[in-house]
């Protein structure tokens, strides 16, 4: 039995992990230093959640996948010019803070909601997928809570593996502590899952998936609806990066058993 | 016939495809992409491969992002002007309008740099007279400059934040399409001769040659899921062909594409790619109680070596962009731009300002230098060629971005006025419409007062400011010196260029020494020759590698082949210099085995030092060395460069 999914991906970007990040108080409350100026990626857990989700809709004909994007425009714009080569999906953008200085409440709100105004939605066939631990929404909380508003009540977190069976039941593997997985099998859609790292490597650029992609991205950021965040009751009172010892070495040739020796040599130093 | 199976690719067929986004693709993109669509949303042409659709105009670029790995500039912004009147006020991060200029000759306080006699007195009389000169911190202020290096009302910017700006300008029309991180590995041509070498995973030398005129039909991307050898490894994804009616070729002096049209089509007669110079520079947080207002301008000469310029440019919010130019000229075999930009932030002058600060990112490119010199064929069928490969560079007025620019403005109205008369891209047409405009316009007519007037370096550096300066003022009628010959005619061995400072004796210790620790020969002997060492402070004296990740944040991503080549190995075995070893801006190529070095791609910051930085010459093109450097992806992750 092959089920056509429509599946939404709730993802949004955060700086490129290469960058340095410095907190700073802005007038509206914490933020980054610089932090439009900062090149940006796809949240690495959302990327893992979209490549599943692009993956499964290959191999359930019929299936349709949106990533619902909540980031100011001006850098989506930036992000899907790397991201929509990579696999096909429709995107629905909302303008509006991804600084992670938000109240999660309000951010699964805004998500909910433009999910539910997906023209055509089906809730009988929706997955909503999204990353576990997304960088810059923390600890999977929006995620719950977007499925909440939707009304989903089979969620998962941690996962790292959907089979769909013969008889259209899912399957899913989360992760649980020591490195273990916890199987879990719900009767179908609709159902949510936050995305842990799959098993997909991350897809080759492809260009003829780009051009076709471009043709509705570009017509979504122009419509992108923008997303003022009240911040009512939300209050942030130490921000701080964790302190940071640095030395630097370049090792080719060494195994990763006296890597690890001597990581763990420095650590006790 | 090669026995290697045929790779199947996937075609994809668009209008124009372009290869790189740099600030001349940015000129053109800009341009075309405000006339495709008429203000109804009609198409004000119409595609040929989407017939009832405006053209597909696709941009490949190599770097990760956009604005990765482009340089912080100060421009008399003349043509981006033109394009955007409102560009002062346009809100572009890290702009500033152009404040104080200085022009500053740096003596040296360490008696260290090589400077010839004519300089040792110069130096001397200014040291003697100094209290009737404005003289301070070991560095004279030129009191008088002429007005060609000046870059009054114009711009300070950070190329990178320009570049992702007009992106997401030229994005938001719709019109065109910019896709980062995807090299073009050749350009396609048909009813060719064979070239000289491929330039694909698939052998071409064996290919029967096929008469008729040589036409571009579009490029290849690059494959993925390769090996470092080009092999299909995990995941191969063979490299789409992308067919197009035009192919603009604007991937700057080292791109694979340009050269691999020089190669094909050969240079105009007389014009040669030998000029260059390898730019390193940082952009630091100025100390909070720096006097240094936005908009400054210092321009720099005479040390660390009396050859090497410097910058120091100043945005907005206590940030500066500062850096050196290590020019072909400099014939050290031991050249290193990292120790060299490190010694010449320490430079009294300069290290008063600087002392405090903090480094923000760095980043290193090369410049074609050559200008009219080094302009190949413009056109051909199918092609046209704009910005820094095409020769546009102004070495006299020591401007390029705004001579990109013009050039990709230029050919957009051509191709604008063929779509519209519906005329193919043929050369003639293109000669017609786009070189007949870029022969009329002031790019044109300032290359040819600069043509000339660098050859004075050729004969020593106070020549070379001389030259510069009569060429200037005469409008290029007069000039001094010589064209330049090829670097491996005329570099120096290490014994050579040290003499009467370490002995040979002592250069072979250090070799061996510096065999035995796998290092390169620069830091030894500048060490030797008197250069003192630098006081790291972990802030913004920082180890060439910690340079690399804290300002770099240099990464390649898995997959694909190396794009450093050592064509001839056992020309590398012989060779006493190494310069590419030296002169590598990211410390990618190091000592190997036997003699040829090795090339660690994730390191790669792709300036392209190492294609210059050669002593062998390739035995089968005098006008290129023993290093091919390919398309390849990856190097700096920072956009404020």
């Amino acid at each position: 039995m092959s089920t056509a999914y429509q599946i939404v991906v709730c993802g949004s970007i955060v700086p490129d992990p290469l960058q340095t990040l410095e907190p700073v108080a802005a007038p509206t409350g914490p933020a980054l230093k610089n932090e439009m100026m900062l090149p940006a990626v796809l949240d690495p857990w959302a990327g893992h959640a979209l490549y599943e989700a692009a993956n499964l809709a290959k191999n359930q004909p019929g299936s349709k996948v949106w990533l619902v994007s909540l980031g100011p425009k001006a850098k989506l714009q930036q992000v899907m010019m790397t991201v929509a080569q990579k696999v096909p999906f429709e995107l629905v953008a909302l303008d509006g803070s991804a600084s992670g200085f938000t109240d999660a409440t309000e951010t699964a709100a805004a998500l909910a909601d433009a999910i539910a105004a997906i023209p055509g939605l089906d809730k009988s066939r929706l997955l909503v997928f999204g990353g576990w631990e997304s960088a810059s929404r923390g600890a999977g909380a929006t995620l719950q809570m977007v499925g909440e508003r939707l009304g989903i009540v089979d969620q998962f977190q941690g996962v790292d593996q959907l089979t769909v069976n013969a008889d259209g039941s899912l399957e899913i593997l989360e992760r649980i502590e020591g490195g273990k997985h916890q199987v879990s099998k719900c009767a179908g859609a609709s159902a949510l899952l936050g995305w842990a790292t799959g098993n997909l490597p991350e897809p080759k650029n492809n260009p003829q998936v780009g051009m076709v992609n471009m043709r509705t991205v570009m017509p979504a950021l122009q419509k992108a609806k923008p997303v003022k965040f009240a911040g009512d009751g939300l209050n942030f009172t130490s921000v701080a990066l964790p302190k940071q010892l640095r030395e630097t070495q370049i090792v080719k040739e060494k195994s990763p058993d006296d890597i690890a020796k001597e990581i763990v040599e420095w650590i006790k130093k | 016939m090669s026995d290697q199976p045929a790779i199947e690719r996937l075609r994809m067929d668009a209008d124009i495809v372009c290869v790189g986004f740099g600030p001349a693709t940015a000129g053109f993109l800009t341009t075309l992409s405000r006339q495709l669509v008429n203000a109804d949303g009609t198409p004000a042409v119409e595609s040929a491969v989407m017939p009832g659709m405006p053209p597909q105009v696709l941009c490949y670029e190599r770097a990760d992002d956009i604005g990765f790995g482009v340089s912080g500039i100060v421009t008399r912004a003349q043509a981006l002007r033109a394009s955007f009147p409102e560009i002062k006020t346009a809100g572009i991060p890290m702009a500033a309008p152009v404040g104080e200029e200085k022009v500053l000759y740096l003596l040296d306080p360490h008696g260290a740099s090589r400077r010839s006699a004519a300089l040792r007195c110069a130096d001397a009389l200014i040291r003697a007279t100094k209290f009737m000169l404005p003289f301070e911190h070991h560095a004279l202020n030129l009191p008088w400059t002429p007005s060609f290096l000046h870059k009054h009302d114009g711009l300070i910017l950070s190329m990178g934040q320009f570049m992702q700006w007009v992106g997401a300008q030229v994005q938001s029309t719709g019109a065109v399409q910019i896709w980062p991180g995807t090299p073009v590995a050749e350009a396609l041509i048909e009813e060719r001769r064979a070239p000289a070498r491929p330039f694909s995973a698939q052998p071409s030398q064996h290919a029967e040659p096929v008469l008729g005129a040589p036409k571009v039909i579009g490029v290849r991307l690059l494959d993925q899921g390769v090996d470092k050898k080009g092999n299909p490894s995990d995941g191969f994804t063979p490299g789409m062909d992308v067919h197009a009616a035009l192919t603009v070729v604007a991937d700057g002096s080292i791109g694979p594409i340009g050269r691999q049209l020089d190669e094909v089509f050969g240079m105009p007669n007389g014009n040669h790619t030998r000029d260059w110079a390898v730019g390193m520079k940082f952009v630091v947080d100025l100390p909070a109680d720096t006097s240094l207002k936005p908009g400054t301008v210092l321009h720099t000469f005479g040390y660390p070596e009396p050859e090497i310029f410097g910058f120091l440019y100043v945005h907005p919010d206590r940030v500066a962009s500062l850096g050196i130019f290590v020019p072909s000229w400099f014939d050290s075999p031991a050249r290193t731009a990292y120790r060299y930009l490190q010694h010449w932030m320490l430079h009294p002058y300069l290290w008063r300002y600087l002392k405090g600060g903090r480094l923000r990112s760095w980043g290193a490119k090369t410049l074609g230098e050559s200008g009219k010199h080094g302009e190949p064929h413009l056109t051909g069928d199918g092609y046209a060629r704009i910005g820094e490969g095409s020769g546009t560079t102004n070495v006299l007025t020591g401007s390029g971005v705004d001579e990109a620019w013009a050039t990709g403005t230029q050919l957009a109205e051509a191709v604008l006025e063929l779509l519209k008369a519906k005329k193919p891209f043929t050369r003639q047409n293109l000669d017609e419409t786009y070189v007949k405009r870029r022969r009329a316009s002031w790019v044109e007519a300032e290359g040819r007062v600069a043509e000339k007037s660098r050859d004075g370096f050729q004969k020593g550096v106070a020549t070379g400011m001389i030259g510069m300066a009569l060429a200037g003022l005469t409008n290029g009628k007069f000039s001094l010196g010589s064209a330049p010959v090829q670097l491996w005619k005329r570099i120096p061995t290490v014994e050579d260029y040290f003499a009467g400072k370490i002995s040979p004796e002592e250069i072979a210790k250090i070799r061996a020494e510096c065999k035995t620790k796998n290092v390169s020969l620069h830091g030894a002997l500048m060490d030797k020759a008197g250069w003192p060492a630098i006081p790291f402070d972990g802030q913004l004296l920082v180890s060439h590698q910690d340079a690399l990740l804290m300002g770099g944040k240099v990464q390649a991503p898995h997959g694909y082949a190396d794009h450093v080549v050592f064509l001839h190995p056992e020309l590398c075995e012989k060779c006493g210099a190494r310069i590419c070893i030296e002169a590598c801006s990211g410390q990618a190529i190091y000592p190997g085995e036997n003699g040829v070095p090795a090339f660690d791609r994730e390191k790669c910051v792709h300036c392209g030092a190492c294609l210059w930085n050669c002593s062998q010459a390739d035995p089968e093109n005098p006008e290129r060395m023993n290093i091919a450097f390919r398309a390849g992806t990856g190097g700096l992750h920072s956009a404020e460069n």
